[in-house]
């Protein structure tokens, strides 16, 4: 059903909205099962995927909730394939279920949100940032999510192939957190080369070496095999031994939970993403991420004009939280400005890594940020360190 | 004075994870017996076994998975459906069959049963009805015949309970089939039938649940729940399924059949009819 005049990876240069980048760069991660369920703002990818996946021999099933949506991406990781599923704040409450799920047995896949205001149906078609901590602490339980935040229509397509790549070696579902406005902005993305496209894929069993389902190596990450390898695997939702059989006790649960959350904290240093721009001088550090970064790079720029002194710290990853980079700020910089289009969610992460003064620049949603708060908090900053 | 040991193995020992068992139902639970019907429909259905995999969602007929030598998924309450979705359409070369109970394919999963039955995706659904949640203890659920009495429903249920094979079949369903754990050689031939067609396939097995059900209504042990069916059962595979309703206080028989025996384009090749 493939048509050959269709192609996966649309290399060269395009006025792209940022949901339909996020589909391209499903495409050109080699995306093979999308399941999804209409909702606003994210509605346009799981639209340009029901399009161009059947083009590719590809497969997209719109289920009958997020729930199903959720679920469905799990099997078909399982079976092997690359599978994605995008969604916005109600969808994605939905989803917590099975993103469980995924956790405990380590099903890789991609999840896609584009925000929007929150709580219950909210804001539908206008912008927030609100939904960081779900993404961190939504589903029961203790586990550690990668999850990254596009800035832009390009990086869409960049941290959506991303996603793919750490969800595949690190064996989670892994999250791009987008937000209404950098969903629906038209801007240029540039898709590179099929062979450009940077590829980390499943750690796989090696034929003939006998391993344990869930036996790990020092990585922390036990090899997957896929259903109808042969392998004969039991998979459940409930704490598991190595051999991947139910174990309900305090001990295997320990040692299970505490591996699923090692396995990324140990590899934190290659996990976590940044940009840093402006803070080598910095005294007032401004944290930021998504959409939010963009205005909070022209704060920057304009408080410079102001001749104070201030510099960005742009999360790429929203989780693992780059504490490191934090704790080295603590040290060069006199004060924090934390600007995010929620009431307070990870400004919480930076005061737990400084003892300076966090001033907070923040809406509730609905609107893009402005500079002036951002700027104003820069300014009082200066008089509270 | 041990038993004597009159036979080395069992027809079916090599199905079942040895290291597994004894498994974790109570005595008299319907399950063994269809576990074993699924089992012998694996081995009679000519496909290599390495290409069956099952998925289940949660509560005892849930733990299916766990017993049977095959891929085998256990996944979360309701979800076994679009998890097997999703694994079917991913992996066409699998025989995914779901097994699990009344409570999570038609209370908790119902919505996933409808659309999956009704995008015809190529899975065969057996669900085991004990009219009870039995692992939680013996509360009332959506199959839970008028009247019955469970610890949730103490004054006799008084919701209608679903007549699933009714639901399947106007859901289009290709293949509708109800039998007990009592009646294995016929469960067993609706599973391998089911198993040779492509589409959405379903069968409701009706099970004794001594403890959570059958206690509080009186039906005795699993063996008289299994005497039950065997004198209040009627097989008519030609029924209207809008009488096949299971109505505990009434002398009425409860209705077996092959019900429904049909054609209709599978959600996975669809996609390509409709682009050409």
């Amino acid at each position: 059903m493939t048509s050959p005049s269709a192609k996966r990876v649309l290399t060269g240069t395009h006025f792209m909205t940022g949901d339909h980048a996020i589909a391209e760069g499903a495409l050109a991660a080699g995306i093979v099962f999308f399941a999804g369920y209409p909702i606003t703002p994210s509605t346009e990818v799981a639209e340009r995927l029901a399009r161009r996946l059947p083009e590719v021999g590809a497969h997209y099933v719109q289920m009958e909730d997020e729930l199903a949506s959720m679920c469905a991406i799990v099997g078909a990781s399982w079976a092997g394939v690359r599978s994605m599923t995008a969604t916005s704040g109600p969808g994605f409450s939905l989803m917590m279920e099975n993103i469980g799920l995924a956790m405990i047995t380590e099903a890789p896949c991609v999840v896609v949100n584009v925000q929007r205001g929150g709580p219950s149906t909210g804001l539908p078609t206008l912008t927030a940032q609100a939904d960081v901590m779900q993404v961190k602490w939504g589903s029961h339980g203790d586990y550690e999510p990668i999850a990254y935040s596009p800035s832009s229509p390009q990086e869409c397509f960049d941290f959506t192939i991303k996603a793919f790549n750490a969800a595949d070696y690190y064996r989670v579902p892994a999250f791009v957190m987008g937000d209404e406005i950098v969903g629906h902005m038209s801007e240029r993305v540039v898709i590179p080369e099929a062979s450009q496209i940077p590829y980390v894929g499943r750690k796989r069993p090696v034929p003939g070496e006998h391993k344990l389902l869930y036996e790990a190596d020092e990585s922390l990450i036990p090899a997957m095999p896929f259903a109808g390898d042969g392998y004969r695997m039991h998979v459940t939702g409930l704490t598991h031994d190595e051999r991947g059989y139910p174990a309900t006790f305090p001990d295997p649960h320990d040692k299970l939970v505490r591996r699923l959350n090692d396995k990324i904290r140990l590899h934190v240093d290659e996990i976590v993403e940044v940009e840093e721009w402006q803070l080598e001088d910095a005294e007032i550090a401004v944290v930021s991420f998504g959409s939010t970064a963009r205005t909070a790079r022209h704060a920057v720029a304009a408080a410079r004009r102001e001749g104070v002194k201030a510099g960005l710290l742009r999360l790429i990853t929203l989780w693992p939280f780059a504490e490191k980079q934090i704790r080295a700020l603590d040290k060069s910089a006199k004060a924090f400005v934390v600007a995010e289009v929620n009431l307070g969610q990870m400004v919480t992460q930076v005061e737990r890594f400084t003892s300076k003064p966090v001033l907070r620049a923040n809406h509730s949603g609905g609107k893009m940020m402005p500079p002036e708060p951002i700027m104003d908090a820069i300014r009082e900053a200066q008089h509270a360190s | 004075m041990p038993a004597e040991i009159v036979v080395d193995a069992h027809p079916l020992d090599t199905l079942f994870r040895a290291d597994r068992l004894p498994h974790i139902w109570c005595p008299g639970c319907g399950l063994g017996p269809i576990m074993a019907c699924y089992g012998q429909a694996i081995l009679d259905s000519g496909i290599p076994r390495d290409q069956h995999a099952v998925v289940s969602g949660i509560g005892c007929t849930g733990r299916i998975p766990g017993y049977v030598d095959i891929d085998s998924f256990h996944t979360t309450h309701g979800r076994s459906i679009p998890f097997a979705t999703g694994m079917r359409i991913a992996n066409p070369e699998l025989k995914v069959t779901v097994v699990s109970g009344d409570g999570d394919l038609f209370a908790i999963g119902g919505n996933h049963f409808l659309h999956a039955a009704r995008r015809n995706i190529d899975l065969t659904v057996i669900c085991v009805n004990n009219f009870n949640y039995g692992m939680t203890g013996g509360q009332g659920g959506p199959t839970t015949p008028m009247g019955a009495r469970t610890s949730t429903t103490p004054y006799g249920c008084f919701e209608a309970p679903l007549n699933v094979p009714w639901l399947a079949y106007a859901l289009g369903a290709v293949f509708v089939a109800r039998w007990t754990a009592l009646h294995v050689r016929q469960l067993k031939n609706a599973i391998s039938r089911a198993m040779e067609k492509t589409g959405f396939t379903f069968i409701e097995v009706l099970a004794p649940c001594p403890i959570g059900f059958g206690r509080p209504n009186d039906l005795g042990e699993g063996l008289d729940e299994m005497h039950l069916y065997q004198e209040e059962c009627i097989v008519d595979h030609d029924a209207d399924l809008h009488e096949t309703t299971i109505d505990l206080r009434q002398k009425q028989p409860i209705v077996l059949g092959n019900f429904i025996d049909t054609e209709r384009t599978p959600f996975t090749t669809l996609p390509e009819q409709f682009r050409s």
